[in-house]
């Protein structure tokens, strides 16, 4: 499918900007940026009906980024697709720098919503849904959340919120990509099995390979067709994607490559 | 004669009639509808009303989102679990998120009474007044309450508003002014030597030990400071040059309260000698809320006292 091979570049586009502004910055958070990278492309370049000159639309379907700590991603996905230029990139966690360390709102055109705290994305995306829903609004909500904040006592009220309510015009993904900063998710809070925790919470379950694009966009089309309550799509993803080195490595959540890292990084990514 | 009736009370008869008119307006709460007096509105208009259920932080963060969307929501529990539980998602996803959320933290102060140190609460006001772009106002009596409420909807600004449980003298009428953020004054005679400045339904004793000490010979100033964020500066730096003391009146935790508001202004601009009355440092516990006020000092007599003591620090 030749779209899926276009939004496979842009994957990999936005994976080089991520290894070079947390490089630049620093510090950030980059396994799950680069896990994630898929999910942003598909959103950003295929699924949203988002207008980048107009990023205050009304009409335009919400992109809730719950887990902040994968800004680079989406600020590289957003850079790319023309809310501001590209150029910005490289000022990620400077003073001054509308690209926050973790998104503020107001700041950055077409970031949605604060995020950083774990476990209050869904929420706010489960009010706007409803809000939505009250004013009879057909745009959708979509709310990216990280496997690790599943521990959080919020996130699973949310979970509750949005059943009770049955807000089909919502769907979550999960990047289900199992580390945290402590260690394995099963290690340090036990998740297992999700599927059937969402399943008992009465959500639209659909679980996909979250690094294959043509799978997101399937998910998110059966989402659309399911009326009676919230889809949660558990993306199954690669921490650290795209870098031999850094897959699969809990301690590449919160950190950051040095200058020869990333070099190795950008040039196996080319 | 004077009534008396729950600043709690007139949250839902407000909510109730801007319903009627705004639709923007969505209430939620946590279980305890009837409690927060919102149970009129969640019948008149219930495809706008949520109960989330014993659940603050998700009715804290589903208003986050209905505000961002373009909602004006309520949400409406005991101030000891909005804010006192949810004050970092009222921090991250309603002040740095800067969204028009309007807080109703019900039961403040002692007035949850007989239910104990564990539901009354003495420290909302510092909880909420650090927060950026945070209001804060704690409502004299009734009728201002509705007057706060009404405020609210329209300020498109996060708002905390104080109210209480228990039945308290409405000793304004529909004229008195009321504006956020304008502190009034309601008391002054000839030539004051004391501004007793009070928020919340302290007022009242502020009042009444005001009338006490002009039949001693003391004149005072007695300001109504509802509003503690934004706090009228001007007000406060104004009775502290005509008078020269200072007496603060809140039934709230004398550490970061309306009464701290008052001396950062006036330490930085023109410092007089203060008194604080105010609860010290201690929990609540069950009881009558005569017998609480009494026992935690925060009655006309302890006012009073405090103006004394004020006065003497003068010389």
């Amino acid at each position: 499918m030749p779209a899926s091979l276009d939004l496979s570049k842009v994957a990999t586009e936005i994976r080089k900007e991520v290894i070079k502004m947390i490089t630049a910055a620093g510090s950030g958070h980059t396994a799950g940026s680069l896990g994630s990278a898929e999910i942003f492309a598909a959103f950003y370049f295929s699924i949203l009906n988002q207008d980048p000159k107009n990023p205050d639309w009304v009409e335009r379907d919400r992109f809730i980024l719950s887990c902040g700590h994968y800004c680079p991603a989406q600020y590289a996905a957003l850079a790319h697709a023309g809310y501001f230029p590209i150029s910005e990139l490289k000022t990620l966690r400077k003073l001054g720098s509308k690209l926050q360390g973790h998104p503020v709102r107001g700041t950055v055109p077409g970031v949605e919503t604060t995020s950083g705290p774990l476990g209050e994305g869904l929420a706010q995306a489960a009010g706007i849904a409803l809000g939505a829903r009250i004013d009879g609004k057909h745009f959708r909500v979509y709310c990216l959340t990280s496997d690790g904040e599943h521990d959080s006592g919020n996130h699973w009220e949310a979970v509750m919120f949005a059943a009770k309510y049955k807000l089909a015009n919502l769907t979550q993904i999960v990047d289900r990509n199992s580390i945290q900063i402590d260690g394995g998710t099963e290690e340090v809070m036990p998740l297992n099995s999700l599927t059937d925790k969402y399943k008992a919470f009465n959500w639209n379950v659909i679980e996909i390979d979250g690094n294959d694009i043509t799978q997101i966009l399937e998910a998110v089309k059966e989402a659309k067709t399911y009326y009676q309550g919230p889809t949660v799509i558990i993306a199954k993803t690669i921490p650290g994607k795209g870098v031999d080195f850094m897959e699969n490595d809990y301690r590449w959540h919160g950190k950051a490559p040095t200058k020869e890292e990333s070099e190795t990084a950008l040039n196996e990514l080319k | 004669m004077i009534n008396y009736k729950a600043t709690r009370d007139a949250v839902g008869e407000a909510l109730f009639e801007k319903g009627l008119t705004n639709d923007r307006i969505v209430v939620l709460t946590a279980d305890l509808k009837e409690s927060t007096r919102v149970n009129s509105f969640a019948e008149k208009f219930p495809e706008r009303f949520f109960d989330c259920g014993v659940a603050e932080q998700v009715m804290v963060t589903v208003a986050s989102g209905m505000a961002n969307y373009g909602k004006i929501p309520f949400v409406t529990s005991f101030a000891v679990f909005v804010p006192g539980r949810t004050w970092e998602q009222i921090r991250t996803a309603v002040c740095l998120n800067n969204v028009p959320v309007k807080i109703i933290g019900s039961h403040a102060g002692l007035s949850a009474v007989l239910d104990g140190g564990n539901h009354q609460c003495l420290e909302d006001i510092a909880l909420m007044r650090s927060l950026p772009n945070m209001v804060v106002v704690a409502p004299a009596d009734y009728l201002e309450t509705k007057k706060a409420v009404i405020e609210a909807v329209g300020n498109r600004r996060p708002t905390y508003i104080r109210v209480e449980r228990e039945p308290t003298a409405v000793f304004s009428i529909a004229k008195s002014p009321f504006k956020i953020g304008r502190a009034e004054t309601l008391w002054k005679t000839r030539n004051p030597k004391v501004a007793i400045i009070a928020c919340g339904t302290l007022v009242y004793e502020a009042l009444t030990a005001a009338k006490e000490l002009e039949k001693s010979g003391i004149d005072t100033l007695v300001i109504n400071n509802h509003t503690i964020k934004p706090i009228d500066e001007r007000a406060v730096i104004h009775a502290a040059k005509i008078t020269g003391a200072v007496v603060t009146v809140e039934e709230h935790q004398v550490m970061g309260g309306m009464g701290s508001a008052v001396a950062e202004v006036l330490a930085k601009n023109f410092p007089v000698p203060m008194e604080f009355v105010g609860v010290q440092n201690s929990f609540g516990e069950s009881g009558k809320y005569e017998e609480l006020l009494k026992k935690y000092g925060l009655t006309a007599k302890n006012i009073i006292e405090a103006v004394k003591k004020v006065l003497v620090r003068c010389g």
